[in-house]
């Protein structure tokens, strides 16, 4: 390690730099909060940082568990975090959800973020509504169309929902790099606000052409799995984070995981999901510090590629 | 999800493990002292078959029949339902399985003990007693807590390996129609449970083929 006086120097240039690269679409959202970026068809700041509910909030009836997510919902909330995501497929999620948002009194910075789920497109329609009623408000802020099932019949639907004030943006969702040929094809032709996609250390297919695409076309991306539903992090974790870690404000593998997800320029938001408080906090700490560069990210990808 | 076949069963699960376990703690403090009752029936079922006769066998279908009907309703439709989309048909499998047991077992009398092979008979009382008893050590022995045990009649997995050692039991004329679905449970669990990573995840599946090639091989040899 050398002198403390150096690092603080190539901190600063590093966080110059990232400054640089990521211009004026990258800001705090508040003293010491979270950093945001705009959705682009809004222009509308979403924190860096949002959470998922898959496997995660699926806790069924206990009430214990219950309230174990309402609280890692609360400490989210706390520590500037707005968007929640979830789906019609991810069992209880959603009646979860809805009941930690009514213990906390309905916070008013949650972003809804859901989704449309069901092979007949007629059914879409009472599938949403079934969704808002488990969430407990008035109208999602976001829908997106789950792994482009039955896209042709739910976009229209959507779209409609949107115009008439019942919703505030259309997604579409894909997950572990699957049919992105197809989502291209959607993001080139539909007028989309949201994309979700997988995208993290190793799976970064998507850097090639959704998210040069994504940023051509004005359209916001929410990155699920950033730690492979933490099979990433277990392999991570077998070596010890590098020094240099710290550079960019990092303190374990699931940070670092994180940021490099976080710095891509085209990236909204990265939803990663947890039952654990501290982890909820570590995971919104992420977009609160120094960010890496591009000369970072690619040590940080020659990294992982290496394990 | 349009393409199911992209996905692997991790992929899929849609629980992590402590919520499916912490599921059966529930069941079992919610309902308790009704594992003992479960225990008694599953006794029963043994005292029966020693005693042998048609209408022994008819009364260990009738238990078993409560049994497939209780675990559908008490534990796939009314717990495990609120944590997994699939546990509805699951229910439904053990319906099924319930109506087939009094079709075959109690009208028809195909459970009735009769001979065996050594190797059958051996197999059929080791796997009963195993459900009874063993099963639900399995978990304080894996390291989980004892309000967390799968007890038979309450539990699927220890209540299909029963049915399986009944089957075993009931001779060599087996009642193939009772067989596909306790097998196919312990397959969907064995799947679930190595989706969880859970270490216990191949003893059901194995424990149910073993059945099947037993009873096959038996039957084949009586049929020479
Ligand atoms: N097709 C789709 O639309 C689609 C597909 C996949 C995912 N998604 C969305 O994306 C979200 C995120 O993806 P994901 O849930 O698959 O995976 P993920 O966020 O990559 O990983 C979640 C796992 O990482 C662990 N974790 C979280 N923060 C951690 C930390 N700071 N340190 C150590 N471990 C940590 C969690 O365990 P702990 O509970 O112990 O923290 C959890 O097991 C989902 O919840 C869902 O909302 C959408």
């Amino acid at each position: 390690m050398g002198p403390p006086l150096q690092i603080t120097r190539r901190r600063l240039l590093g966080a110059l730099a990232a400054l640089a690269l990521l211009g004026p679409r990258l800001a705090p959202a508040r003293e010491d909060g979270p950093a945001t970026r705009p959705i682009p068809s809004s222009g509308e700041r979403l924190p860096l940082v949002g959470l998922g509910s898959w496997i995660t909030f699926n806790v069924g009836d206990d009430r214990a568990a219950r309230d174990a997510c309402a609280e890692v919902m609360a400490n989210f909330f706390r520590a500037g975090g707005q968007l929640i995501d979830s789906s019609p497929m991810y069992g209880s999620a959603q009646e979860v959800i809805g009941y930690g948002l009514a213990k906390l009194g309905h916070p008013a910075r949650l972003f809804s973020a859901d989704k449309v789920w069901i092979a007949d497109g007629a059914a879409g329609r009472r599938q949403m509504e079934t969704s808002r009623q488990r969430w407990g408000i008035p109208r999602f802020d976001l829908l997106q169309v789950h792994n482009l099932l039955a896209w042709p019949a739910h976009l229209p639907t959507l779209f409609a929902m949107k115009a008439a004030g019942q919703l505030r943006y259309v997604g579409i969702t894909t997950s572990h790099g699957h049919r992105h040929d197809e989502m291209a094809r959607i993001m080139a032709s539909q007028p989309l606000d949201f994309v979700q996609l997988t995208y993290n250390l190793v799976d970064r297919e998507v850097e090639q052409r959704l998210l040069p695409l994504a940023r051509e076309r004005g359209i916001a991306v929410i990155v699920n799995r950033p730690f492979q539903r933490g099979a990433l992090l277990s392999k991570l974790g077998r070596q010890p984070l590098p020094a240099w870690a710290g550079e960019i404000d990092c303190t374990s593998w699931a940070q670092f995981a994180l940021k490099f997800v976080i710095s891509h320029p085209d990236v909204t938001c990265a939803i990663s999901a947890t039952s654990r408080v501290d982890h909820v906090l570590e995971n919104l700490g992420t977009a609160t510090g120094a960010l890496p560069d591009q000369a970072m990210r690619s040590r940080m990808a020659a990294l992982a590629a290496r394990l | 999800m349009a393409e199911w076949w992209l996905y692997g069963p991790r992929d899929l699960l849609l629980f992590a493990p402590r919520t499916y376990y912490r599921l059966f703690e529930l069941y079992n403090l919610e309902l308790w002292p009704l594992q003992l009752l479960a225990l008694a029936l599953g006794t029963t079922v043994l005292v029966l078959w020693r005693r042998g006769g048609a209408r022994a066998g008819r009364a260990i279908a009738a238990i078993l029949l409560l049994c497939w009907l209780w675990v559908a309703w008490g534990f796939h439709w009314q717990r495990y339902a609120s944590i997994n989309l699939a546990a509805g048909y699951f229910a439904l499998a053990f319906v099924a399985q319930a109506l087939l047991l009094l079709w075959l077992g109690v009208l028809r009398g195909r459970l009735a003990p009769a001979p065996a092979t050594r190797l059958q008979q051996r197999a059929g009382l080791i796997l009963v007693l195993f459900a009874l008893l063993g099963f639900p050590l399995l978990g304080p022995l894996l390291g989980r807590s004892w309000t967390q045990a799968e007890v038979f009649g309450m539990a699927p997995d220890p209540t299909a390996l029963a049915t399986l050692g009944v089957l075993l039991l009931a001779g060599g004329r087996p009642a193939w129609g009772l067989w596909p679905l306790p097998v196919a449970w312990c397959l969907v669990s064995g799947t679930t449970l190595w989706a969880m990573e859970a270490p216990d995840f191949a003893l059901a599946p194995l424990a149910a083929l073993l059945a099947v090639g037993l009873a096959a091989g038996g039957a084949a040899r009586r049929s020479r």
